[in-house]
């Protein structure tokens, strides 16, 4: 088993290499020039070739990816072209937001998503499951910026119970914090819900029709003993390896929801950073998120070692 | 669950509290279309930015809504009979936030500063100062290389906002990290993509006309979210309403819309000469050119995509501008005539023309609207949607045959027109060359009156205006929407937003 893990951290390190290489390659093939830009409307001469060599535009490309990545290895991943500020710095500031969303995301998500799918499972061929099914449905099916824009509307506009877009750090004002985190959440939540829904479903139907279960009910035990202590603790397994997987989606959702509901996270950045051409930061932040998918990925392989002992002894 | 079901619970009852809770210590909340760039005047570029320096940072001279020049922190100027020199008066009694004293010497160390910083973006602004004496602690003389009709109005923005020369000389071009300035607000804090917060300066020498304990600045770029925000209270004020949601925010009682025609302009600019591309019939021919303006039903563009808001235009002033040339009029469409000049030209049967565009919704709605029109005359435009920063480098590089473009406008007139079409001028994309143009605008530039540089530039548009090397179509109209509370608020045609003596009454 730990030779199963330390084979995988090793293959963990090409990949990352391979990921920089191509990250930095894809923002060269962009078209058109950042410090055209950057320059101002006037685009003075002097101060356009004065930003080349600042930013060793003027390098050959593999000699500014080694410049890059030697500097990246150090932990030091530039500055923003845009706003002079460091990339480590913006992203160290983003971050928590963003976490912050995906973590309440993912609690509406397991909170709605998860009994749901039992529900739907067990109800299976019912008015209830096809009543489940075409909520879920819905939930993937409704675009986010939609969603969004509906809900500000309605609830801020409209109600004015809560407010239509902004960040507040939880350090700051805990209470407002969740306050002004709750409609992105849902929003971004209502989509991995679904899709959670229909997992659940599938493996509870699988473990639901398992003989163990029949001995269950023949034993005489109650249906809710059934149901949440034999059916769902052995049907969690792929679950929480697709909950784990859910947070890479998480992040790319949150490139959206971010946008409409103006929340200063890794989503928004990046969007601001790629429209800018600010080199410096879409790399920090593809490097930075490749790097934790990755780990993402790890951690679900060690879930199933965790969940299923069958496999410890492999 | 039950926890949950709590904190849910509470957070919608703190939510109502706040919606109606009453505020004393009056902080403003204005939302901004996009997030500034780095927060210092001599490297800065951002229109947002500028809205940020206005409350934060004070320039040598203000403009007024009708783009005459007054004193700000200079309280008088006077140009040398030669025109080579200006004497001016510092306004005294000024301190920057950081407590250095404004004086004569600090206006001479920005001045250096503009011009030699490495990253400084205003070292054209400047570039007729050839050198600066402190005649006084509050009187400092500018040596000028020749006579510069333009230079005031330069420091009547980003040229001539004083930084604190101690805070500048530590911080190097690091200083928009912190930046120091002596304006009304001083700099507190700020969250990239999310706020901007000043603190208001209690040493501010205008302070009796400030009102404010505080402005934070929010940029959030989707123009729906911004507007729901100002209506949810959640924000005081939005900068650049929709056109289209104008009507909206009209019937909202709690809300108050104002406008101002900007000094920029839109239109279309042609490659007469830049590269190869330069030599085609739309560059060659300025008959071309012309069918197309005729072609163009401006005011039925401006009804059509903006619902009336914005000012439709022919020339690089807007027609309010105290430069425009009244004896030429928006024509009005003549699709006749259009097709004579298309013959004349060797088109009877019309031809194609390609216009790159960018990719955003405006300017896209502008050019299908030109191009139907233009159908009609037989000219059939192709539209090449291209993301901002490619159409920017395929432009200057000479990539292109036309290009809808804009400029933000500048408060004296040299700044809309110079740069664009003289042959050395420095974003003369078209490569447009031309004696005549060359000698009415560089002359423009030393006239010594104002009703000389008149006539000049009167000149120059008729000419512009037959050539047509840029195209114009409309002016953007600043749109504002604020909290009806908000009391005395002017509008001024450089779209930014002046706090001096606008209060808040609840």
């Amino acid at each position: 088993m730990y030779a199963y893990f330390a084979r995988r951290v090793l293959i963990a390190i090409p990949t990352i290499i391979l990921i920089s290489i191509f990250v930095f390659a894809l923002q060269k093939l962009l078209p058109g020039d950042p410090l055209l830009v950057l320059a101002g409307e006037e685009r003075d001469p002097e101060v356009l070739e004065f930003l080349r060599e600042k930013y060793r535009l003027n390098d050959p490309i593999p000699m500014q990816y080694l410049a890059w990545i030697g500097n990246a290895l150090q932990g030091d991943l530039g500055i923003s072209l845009r706003s002079n500020q460091p990339v480590t710095e913006l992203m160290a500031e983003k971050l928590p937001v963003t976490i912050q969303l995906a973590v309440m995301s993912m609690i509406f998500a397991m909170v709605i998503g998860i009994p749901a799918g039992i529900l739907s499972a067990v109800k299976k061929g019912t008015a209830t499951d096809y009543v489940a099914n075409v909520v879920a449905l819905s939930g993937l099916s409704i675009p986010n910026f939609w969603l969004g824009i509906m809900l500000i509307l309605l609830v801020s506009v409209k109600w004015q119970l809560l407010p239509a877009s902004g960040y507040v750090p939880l350090s700051v004002d805990f209470g407002q914090s969740i306050h002004t985190m709750l409609m992105p959440s849902f929003v971004l939540g209502t989509a991995l819900a679904a899709t959670l829904m229909r997992h659940t479903r599938s493996s509870m139907l699988g473990v639901l029709s398992a003989d163990y279960v029949r001995t269950a009910r023949a034993k005489g035990l109650s249906e809710r003993v059934v149901i949440l202590k034999h059916s769902f603790r052995n049907a969690l397994t792929p679950i929480v390896t697709l909950t784990a997987l859910l947070f890479g989606e998480l992040i790319a959702g949150a490139v959206l929801t971010e946008q409409i509901f103006t929340i200063p996270g890794f989503g928004k950045l990046v969007v601001d950073a790629v429209f800018n051409r600010d080199y410096a930061v879409v790399q920090g932040i593809v490097l930075v998120t490749a790097v934790g998918f990755i780990f993402m990925n790890l951690f679900a392989d060690m879930m199933y070692f965790v969940l299923n002992p069958r496999l410890r002894g492999q | 669950m039950k926890t949950i079901k709590t904190a849910l619970f509470t957070a919608l009852m703190g939510a109502t509290a706040l919606a109606a809770g009453p505020t004393f210590a009056k902080d403003l909340r204005i939302a901004l279309q996009s997030d500034a760039d780095v927060l210092d005047p001599d490297q800065s570029r951002t229109f947002v930015g500028r809205i940020v320096y206005a409350s934060m940072c004070d320039k040598l001279v203000d403009i007024t809504p009708d783009l005459e020049i007054i004193p700000q922190l200079a309280t008088g100027w006077e140009t040398s009979a030669d025109g080579k020199s200006i004497r001016m008066s510092l306004r005294e009694g000024v301190v920057f936030h950081d407590g250095t004293p404004f004086n004569a010497e600090a206006v001479a160390a920005n001045i250096e500063r503009s011009q030699t910083l490495d990253e400084s973006r205003r070292k054209s602004e400047l570039k007729s100062i050839t050198s600066t004496e402190v005649t006084g602690e509050h009187e400092i003389v500018l040596n000028l290389a020749g006579p510069d009709a333009t230079l005031i109005a330069q420091l009547a923005d980003r040229a001539g906002m004083m930084v604190s020369p101690t805070a500048a000389a530590a911080a190097g071009a690091d200083f928009g990290l912190n930046p120091v300035c002596s304006g009304a607000f001083k700099f507190e804090e700020r969250v990239a993509q999310d706020k901007i917060v000043l603190t208001k300066f209690d040493d501010y020498w205008n302070a009796d006309a400030i009102h404010f304990d505080s402005v934070t600045f929010l940029p959030i770029p989707d123009t729906t979210v911004r507007l729901a925000n100002l209506q949810s209270g959640d924000i005081d004020m939005l900068e650049r309403l929709a056109a289209t949601d104008i009507p909206q925010a009209q019937s909202d009682s709690n809300l108050v819309v104002d406008s101002a025609v900007s000094f920029g302009y839109q239109g279309i600019t042609f490659n007469i000469n830049n590269g190869d591309k330069g030599d085609n019939p739309w560059g060659n021919d300025k008959r071309l050119r012309q069918a197309l303006s005729y072609a163009i039903d401006r005011n039925a563009l401006n009804q059509v995509v903006f619902e009336g808001a914005y000012a439709p235009g022919n020339q690089s002033f807007p027609p309010n501008s105290p430069w425009y040339n009244s004896s030429l009029p928006v024509e009005s469409i003549d699709l006749e005539k259009a097709k004579a000049l298309l013959a004349e030209a060797g088109y009877p049967d019309g031809l194609d023309l390609e216009v790159q565009v960018p990719n955003s919704t405006e300017p896209l709605a502008v050019m299908q609207v030109v191009q139907a029109m233009a159908a009609q005359a037989g000219i059939n435009i192709k539209l090449t949607s291209k993301e901002f920063a490619t159409l920017l480098a395929d432009q200057s590089a000479g990539d292109y045959t036309a290009s809808q473009i804009g400029w933000s406008g500048r408060v004296d007139p040299d700044g809309n027109n110079h740069p664009f079409v003289t042959t050395d001028g420095g974003i003369n994309d078209s490569k447009f060359s031309d004696a005549k143009m060359d000698e009415l605008l560089n002359g423009a530039r030393v006239a010594p009156t104002t009703e000389e540089r008149k006539g000049l530039y009167d000149e120059a548009m008729t000419l512009m205006l037959d050539e047509l090397p840029r195209l114009f179509l409309y002016h953007v109209t600043w749109i504002w929407a604020y909290n009806d509370n908000m009391k005395g608020f002017t509008p001024y045609p450089d779209g930014m937003i002046r706090l001096e003596n606008v209060t808040w009454e609840e």
